[in-house]
Order: structure tokens, then sequence, then C-alpha cells
């Protein structure tokens, strides 16, 4: 089976709130003519088209039907969504070309999170006889998570505040980036608990945003970009939904999935960890040695747009190749509550 | 341009859920104050029970009674309660681990402060008042020793009934397109605001926040009048809860003159055998003062009399 390449990346700015619809045209629109023009691509040249958002952050049934306004879907085009992050609507478009389905396609990922209350709506995903019904917010059992691991002493709270003055440090070179800047660690040790053990800075923002990938058929992919992202790997696994049957200080769909691709000598790696202990519970399944580069854009610390952020750690990892600063890269993306669900794939000049 | 209108969006239902062999016989459990974990393949004792193993995904069917005092794995703190939380007053989330169990349950632990919280303290569940075969009906969890005030009521017998009955609640702020905004803003003045896609030219009604055959927003403005022609209709014979109207009645698709695409409306003012694809209708609008911005201004559109359109003047448009 022939192999397929990232051939352009586009992103909306990453803002804690957008005057826009929860279809999410208005961000669509601009990333996908800035795809276009990167790639030399029109919107009749696609073979397929797969998008990732969720019903639950719009409030509306079918939202995603609304967002192929933004594609200019007539005539009839060949379209899917998943109700999941789009890097799993990648995995599907990758599938496609792999195949010989097709030659093309366009990937995309939004999310409004701003206009529900984020940590009640992802309460939602939970398993809905027992944990669900309690409305457990997603930022509370992401501090069930932290506490595991302090208890455990694989991390201390200083540890945490590093990976977030790390990031946020790194976001200031990224212009899409909701927070960034220089942060001294003890300042941030000072700062109050949000949800104790969590500070706000372990804590992604809520963040409104999209992201768009074009993929191309490895050997039509040169047409399209000069150093194209070739994807010599991607895997997706999950872990069990009942949320305390595995040990939440690991992750061992991320470490199969890893284990499956293969991660050695890359040079960097964009990990999808919406709180900083997730970081360090990814670098550990991934087995990335501190000569890896991590998050060099910031990583979702710094602007978390729901179903589009692990996308763009893609289009982000690609990049480094597109431009020609790596040769080999690693990306991962998240679903689903404390790391459940996880997609490592290993992009390649 | 002006801000795009803007409301709070609520949404409630009821998830109502059947429950099967392994969660019926839990939740039947908990009507009665007691608690059941189920065994795994490896011998785990899991509660809540899974229906299947989280490893080997074979049905587990070994029930195990448990206490209903444990201890806390792990915690957060919610200092800010958010709504259907167990709590209202500032509490912790905790992984406890019933005696007898082998993996946690996440519940709240009712304690005053996250000083009172430790990892590996002993809980006790505190039952609700009135139970209903659900989760709920654990309350929260207490420290072991805490006075949780009078008791609730000696354990009903019950019945089970296999259903399990989840209020959901979610709030949003929705947000109009602003071509949608200028729609419904014209429509509190009594204007059909249509707009046309600078490309193709075609005119939409309400205007689309981009051109669905060449994904640009439309921009220029258009006024439509309110009349036009039924492209396409069904007659309703089904009574529904919360219909309006009186069946049979026809619910049609309207294309107004000058538009590219029809709209979902209601014509009345004939007996719907009458109704007709190609009939020439006007809209019906209701008193001025009753107007806002929503299409319910137009109360109806009813039959002009003029001759019908012919099938060729709207055949692209079905």
């Amino acid at each position: 089976m022939r192999d397929v390449a990232v051939v352009g990346f586009a992103q909306a700015p990453n803002v804690r709130s957008t005057p826009g619809t929860t279809n999410g045209v208005e961000m669509l629109v601009p990333i996908f003519a800035q795809v276009y023009e990167q790639t030399g691509l029109s919107k009749s040249d696609i073979g397929f088209w797969c998008s990732g958002s969720s019903d639950y952050l719009a409030g509306r049934a079918f939202s995603f039907i609304s967002a192929i306004d933004a594609i200019g879907a007539f005539p009839p085009i060949h379209e899917s969504h998943v109700e999941m992050d789009a890097a799993w609507a990648l995995y599907e478009a990758w599938l496609k070309i792999r195949t010989g389905e097709v030659d093309t396609a366009l990937v995309y990922g939004f999310g409004k999170s701003s206009a529900g209350q984020l940590r009640r709506v992802l309460a939602l995903q939970l398993d809905p006889y027992t944990v669900a019904p309690l409305w457990p917010d997603s930022v509370s059992i992401a501090g069930l998570q932290a506490r595991l691991g302090l208890d455990a002493g694989l991390w201390s709270e200083k540890d945490l505040a590093e990976v977030a003055a790390r990031s946020r440090a790194d976001a200031t070179r990224n212009p899409h980036a909701q927070f960034s800047g220089a942060s001294e660690i003890a300042d941030l040790l000072d700062a109050p608990y949000v949800a104790d053990p969590l500070r706000a800075h372990d804590i992604a923002p809520v963040t409104d945003g999209a992201a768009v990938i074009v993929l191309a058929a490895a050997e039509r992919a040169h047409e399209f970009a000069e150093r194209p992202a070739v994807i010599t790997g991607i895997e997706h696994r999950v872990d069990t939904p009942v949320l305390v049957a595995r040990d939440l200080t690991r992750s061992p769909s991320t470490e199969a999935a890893g284990q499956a691709v293969g991660t050695g000598d890359v040079e960097i790696a964009e990990l999808h960890a919406p709180f900083t202990h997730q970081e360090l519970i990814l670098r550990t399944a991934l087995g990335l040695g501190d000569d890896v580069r991590v998050n060099p854009s910031g990583g979702v610390l710094t602007g978390n747009p729901m179903f589009a952020a692990g996308l763009a750690r893609i289009g982000e990892a690609a990049t480094r190749i597109l431009t020609g600063q790596a040769s080999k890269v690693l990306a991962h993306a998240t679903s689903g509550p404390a790391l459940q669900q996880n997609l490592v794939a290993v992009l390649e000049a | 341009m002006s801000t795009p209108l803007s409301a709070p969006l609520d949404l409630a239902f009821d998830y109502t859920r059947s429950l099967g062999p392994v969660l019926g016989r839990f939740a039947a459990g908990l009507r009665e104050r007691r608690i059941e974990g189920v065994r795994g393949s490896d011998g785990r004792v899991h509660v809540p029970p899974v229906e299947y193993d989280p490893v080997t995904a074979a049905a587990l069917t070994e029930f195990v009674p448990v206490s209903d005092e444990g201890t806390v794995l792990s915690w957060s703190w919610i200092p800010e309660p958010l709504e259907g939380q167990p709590l209202t007053t500032p509490f912790a989330w905790a992984l406890v681990r019933l005696d007898g169990a082998d993996t946690a349950m996440l519940h709240a632990v009712h304690v005053d402060s996250p000083a009172e919280m430790r990892t590996g303290m002993r809980v006790r569940v505190r039952w609700a008042d009135e139970p209903a075969g659900h989760i709920r009906d654990i309350a929260y969890f207490l420290p072991v020793g805490a006075d949780d005030g009078p008791s609730p009521a000696p354990p009903p017998k019950s019945e089970q009934d296999g259903v399990m009955v989840t209020p959901i609640q979610l709030h949003y702020q929705h947000s109009a397109s602003p071509e949608e905004s200028r729609y419904l803003r014209g429509l509190a003045e009594g204007k059909l605001i249509g707009q046309r896609c600078p490309k193709c030219e075609k005119v939409y009604i309400p205007p689309r926040g981009a051109c669905p055959t060449d994904g640009v927003p439309t921009v220029d403005e258009v006024e439509l009048p309110d009349t036009g022609i039924v492209t396409t209709f069904c007659i309703v014979n089904v009574p529904f809860l919360g219909q309006r109207i009186k069946p049979p009645y026809v619910a049609a698709y309207i294309l107004l003159d000058g538009a590219d695409i029809a709209f979902l409306h209601l014509v009345l003012g004939c007996d719907a055998a009458d109704v007709r694809m190609g009939m020439r209708v006007k809209a019906n609008w209701k008193p001025r003062d009753e107007w806002w911005t929503s299409l319910e201004n137009i109360s109806h559109f009813e039959p002009t009399g003029e001759p019908d359109a012919p099938y060729e003047s709207f055949a692209h448009h079905l």
C-alpha cells in the first residue's frame, strides 16, 4: 500500500472565545483558503473530506452538517465525520488514500468550547450509568490522576510547574497561541489551587479554534509541497472506559501505539497533553529521551481548541518537516477522559 | 457591521436507560442500601460492577457483596461545585476503594476543607434519603466517625425495574452568524432579507455563512418580496406532542420570488387537498406588535389565486 504525506496545515487563532457560530464556518473558511494557497489545490481537487467535532460542544444535533458550508459542498462531495478529535478524522482520510480510493484529502476539526461550560460538557463522555450522573468535571478528574502520581512519587508539583513554564516560553514563538510568556517556577507554585492538586498553569485553557490538514498520496505529494511530511507510522489504541480499571499514572494505549509505530530517533514530539502531568505520562509511555524536543509550539497548555487540538499537533509536527527544521518527528493526539484514547504518528522528510 | 445576535440556549432532557442484568442488579442493590460488585476474570472485584471484563472482555456474572466503608486512593478539591454535582458546598472528588473491592469508585466526599482530606483516609457511604435505584442513591461519602445527622429511613424493599433516569441540563450561549443576524433583524422590521453569493450570484434566504457551492460568505443584501411559490409540500395527518394546528394541514417549501433556495413554512387558508406544486402564495403576517427577530412573524402562507408557475420554472429548485 502506498504512503501518505501531510502537504498543508493551517489553524485559526487560539482564543478564549469567538463571536462566531458553533458550526465553525467563520473559523474554517479563512484556513481552508490558506491551505489551498499553500498546496495549489482547489476545492474540486480534493478527493475526500473528513472532520472531527462534537454536538455536545455545540449544543445541537448534527452540528457538523452546517460546517460543510465552509467547503462549498455542491456539487456533492465525498465526506465523513468523527465525533472525536479530528486526528481520528485524519486517520480515516489516511486509510482512504492508503487504499488507493483517493489521492488527496482535506481534514478539519473545530470547536467553540466557549459556547457552553466545557468542564460540565466533558462529563458526558464518561460512563453514563455510574459516573456521568455525578457530573464529575474534566478538571477534577485530571486532579485525581495528578495526585495518584504525586503520592507515588512519579512527579512533584515543581515538575508540573516546569512543564507549564517551558510550554509558555515556547509559545512566545507561536503566533496562534492563546497564552505565552516567561514565568518563574516559584511564582507558579505560589499560585492558588484551582482544583487541588492542580493550579491554573496545570490546566489547558478553554479555547475556541479550528485546524486543517491536507494529505496526499506520497507519490504525488511533491506536486503540492516542496518537502512533504510522509506519515511513516500511525496507530491508535483505546484504554478501558472504566476509569479506574487501569493505573491512571500510565497510558497503556499510548504505550501500545508508540511501540507499534516505533518512536526511535524522533527529534521533535508534539504531545496532546491538556494537563501538565499528562505530558509526563506521555513522555514515559512513548519512551522519549531528554534529547527529544517536546512541544516547541507550546502545546495545548497554551491553547486547546477541542476537537482540533490533536489534529493541530500533527500539523505542528508536520510543519517542522515542511519547513526543513527536522527530518523525523512524532505527533500524539488524545480524546476522551484522562487520556483514554490515544493516537501516535511518526512523520519523516 | 453590528454584533451578531446571541441568546441563551438551555437544553434539558431525561436520559432513560435500560440497565441489563449486571447494572440492574447493582442499581436494585443501591435502592436497598447495599453494594454489590462483580468478580473479574483475574479475580479482582469491580465496584461499580462492569458487564464485561476490562482486560479479557469476558461477560462477568459472579456478584460479590462489598462494604459501604472504604479507603480514599486519590482526591481532588472542587472549591466551587458545578450544577448537578453531588454537593452544593465545596467538596472533594475521590477514588474510593470499598472494603472487599479491588477497584475504586468515583464519588464525592463531604468535608469542609481540603485540609481534612488525605490519601488513605477511611470513608463511608451516606445514603440518599429517597432511594431511586441509581448511583445517586449514594448521596456522598463521609469520613468514618463523622456525624451525618439523622439516619435515613430503613432500607425499602425494591422491585427491580431495570431502568434508570438521569436528568441532563446543559447551558449554552448560542450565536447566529453575521448573515443570519442581518436576516433575523430584518424580520423584526417585517423585511425578508436574503444575501447573494458573490461568485455564483445565487440568493439565499436565510443567508448562509458560506455559499454551499463556492464556500465563500454571502455578502450582498437583497430584500425579497413576501410572495412566492410552493415547490414541494406534505400534508400532515399525524397528531404529535406540541402540535399547534389541527391536522390535516400543509407544510411546504416556499420559494420566494427572486430567491434561489426554498424554506419550510405552513400553507393555510385553503383545503389541504388543494395545495399544488407551483401554487402562488403570499405571506400572512401576524399583527405588527407581535413581531420579533423570528420567522414566526409570518403566521403562514396562503394562496394568491394567481395562475400556477410552470414546473420548468422551479424544477431546478427541487
